[in-house]
């Protein structure tokens, strides 16, 4: 039974959605839903135990021996990367009842669920899979699965942004798929470590440039790198709570997983991949990303879309650990990863709860808000001091390292950007506490009460890990510093 | 190694940016997703040309053939269409959404109901 871990962690969530999708009925959808996100969590925890100690887990369906048949490769890097999905997937899931019945309608609810578990198997498909175009498929399940979950946002515009994410989405994995399928003609090979392995032979540069290329737009499309950010706003605005809480959390980290893979494992090894100025390239996107999206969200009138300009400056931070290539710097990526996701996820919960009570999460219409919802109020101050990376706090850990990093190199402007940057973090978290505590409620708004107890609870539990993960760092800093490890070998 | 012997790549890279063409430079949300489908198809050739060898045959152990057709793409591409065929039709589906909401498929009249709301 625990040998068919990795294919479980699949398609536990993927057989559900049918079941769902037949039964109709939206209460026994959650319980379904519920029980999955937790046996995902609990398989993705055994997966990371087994792989903790640098092992390998390699899973061939249906008996296969790679690089013939489709190989499930499981180490300390995707094995962090599944607990962190499978963690929020699990947390948000709980919340979803309460704001899934206020804010999609009855009779949507059984379909609502069955889209979140394919979104679900999708996003830790691509994680657990060695194979390129098994990778590309369920990043496709993922993708069109979230595209429903968007559109079903209550304002009109969430299906415009559903339509632009899938535009730009498809062309994202279209081009990822030309990427593959270069690569492909120029190895023979789909397996990711395979693939590894021959493109360091390959004498021709030219396909496997091509290659690069379009796989390093593709995904950058895919994780929202600026300036690819576009479709990103919109979509975390308008679609429902649960959603933005879900994909904000997941799925551009999966994307940012998918870039590290490709990088650091299947091109690491050959020289034109060494030839090329990547880590200029990526630290002034990553920058660009900090400061322009950063300066963005400050002057946004909804919440829901300052904190999606937020993500795309946090974005900012992890690429740029990646791209400066050291141990400490990956580290701090990695681990700003995993951190980020917990922060924005506790920040989108606590505005769903909002959302729920006020209807609308303008700032206009949010004034006082601090005095008749105190813990969600107080929550999402201690999330936005996250952002800002206040110790204590999950982002200071995360910028701590990033900032080491930036120094080991001798990049002191590259401290002082990420440092800066942080301050219009202040700024646009600021405009939260001001609205929040220092305006006097409305007629509407005193009227209002705190958010129920079934989302306040999961979104606190985001909150505290937030601060306990600041504090207690083993588990984190652990996992992100044995992924960077696993990704640097056989490098330098 | 011509310009002719590779007839099958200009094909693909006319499809490709042909589709990618419409995708960007037209406003109906019909006519982009028609483009993004020709963007789409183009890869399928990408990967089905390479498959052929010329007196291939299918990949059936026998004594009377020596030369093999590589299956491994049109199995690929397979997958690749029915994902393309999702893509489409939930592409149209929520056009169709769109159309109910705002009363238009151009996507300049969608987003100015929107600023002016």
């Amino acid at each position: 039974m625990t040998s068919h871990l990795p294919i479980l962690q699949v398609v536990v969530p993927l057989i559900a959605a049918p079941i769902m999708v037949l039964l109709r009925s939206g209460p026994i959808a959650w319980v379904l839903a519920v029980s999955v996100s937790w046996a995902a969590l609990a398989i993705a925890a055994g997966l990371f135990v087994e792989v903790a100690d640098g092992s390998l887990v390699s899973y061939w369906i249906g008996s296969w021996p790679p690089p013939y048949g489709i190989e499930y490769r499981i180490d300390v890097v995707n094995a962090f990367l599944v607990l962190l999905i499978s963690l929020i997937a699990a947390v948000v899931i709980v919340y979803s009842r309460e704001s899934v019945r206020a804010e999609i309608p009855r009779e949507r609810h059984y379909l609502f669920y069955a889209m979140y578990a394919l979104c679900l198997a999708g996003l830790l498909g691509i994680a657990v899979t060695g194979d390129a175009f098994n990778l590309f498929v369920f990043l496709e399940v993922s993708s069109l699965s979230s595209y429903v979950l968007i559109a079903l946002g209550r304002d009109r515009r969430a299906l415009m942004a559903a339509y632009q994410y899938l535009i730009l989405g498809t062309i994202g994995a279209t081009c990822y798929v030309i990427g593959v399928g270069l690569l492909y003609l120029e190895t023979g090979t789909l397996n990711l470590a395979d693939m590894a392995v021959r493109l360091a032979q390959v004498s021709g540069d030219r396909p496997v440039l091509a290659a690069l290329a379009f796989i390093t737009v593709g995904i950058s499309l895919k994780l929202a790198l600026f300036p690819l950010h576009l479709w990103l706003p919109n979509a975390y605005a308008y679609a429902p709570s649960v959603v933005t809480a879900f994909l904000a959390a997941t799925a551009t980290k999966v994307s940012i997983y998918v870039l590290l893979r490709f990088y650091f494992h299947v091109f690491g090894g050959s020289a034109i991949f060494d030839a090329q100025p990547m880590a200029p390239i990526w630290i002034t996107l990553s920058l660009a990303a900090m400061f322009i999206a950063s300066a963005t969200a400050i002057f946004q009138d909804n919440v829901k879309r300052l904190f999606a300009y937020s993500s795309v400056a946090q974005i900012g931070y992890m690429t740029l650990g990646a791209s400066l290539g050291s141990f400490t710097g990956l580290t701090g990526g990695i681990v700003h990863l995993f951190n980020h996701a917990l922060t924005k996820g506790a920040l989108f919960l606590l505005l769903g709860g909002i959302a729920l009570r006020v209807g609308t999460i303008r700032f206009d219409a949010i004034g006082g808000i601090g005095r008749v919802m105190p813990l969600t109020s107080f929550g999402i101050v201690l999330g936005g001091l996250s952002l800002i990376g206040v110790p204590a706090t999950v982002g200071f850990v995360s910028k701590w390292y990033l900032v080491l990093a930036t120094l080991e190199r001798g990049d002191w402007w590259l401290a002082f950007a990420i440092v800066g940057s942080s301050m219009l973090a202040v700024v646009y978290v600021w405009r939260f506490v001001e609205a929040a505590y220092f305006r006097e409620p409305s007629a509407e708004v005193a009227r209002l009460r705190e958010a129920p107890l079934s989302m306040l609870v999961p979104a606190w539990l985001m909150v505290l890990a937030c601060v306990y993960f600041g504090l207690d760092t083993q588990l984190t800093l652990g996992g992100a510093g044995a992924a960077a490890a696993e990704l640097l070998r056989g490098r330098q | 190694m011509t310009v002719a012997s590779h007839y099958s790549y200009w094909v693909t890279i006319f499809l490709a940016v042909a589709g990618l063409y419409i995708v960007i430079a037209r406003g109906n949300l019909v006519k982009k997703l028609v483009g993004l489908s020709i963007f789409q198809t183009s890869v399928y050739l990408l990967y089905i040309a390479p498959g052929k060898l010329i007196g291939g045959t299918a990949p059936i152990v026998s004594s009377e053939f020596q030369v093999y057709s590589n299956p491994l793409p049109h199995v690929l591409i397979l997958t690749a269409i029915v994902v393309g065929v999702a893509t489409l039709a939930l592409g149209l589906a929520l056009v169709v959404r769109l159309k109910e909401a705002y009363g238009s498929i151009e996507e300049d009249e969608i987003l100015a109901q929107d600023r002016d709301a």
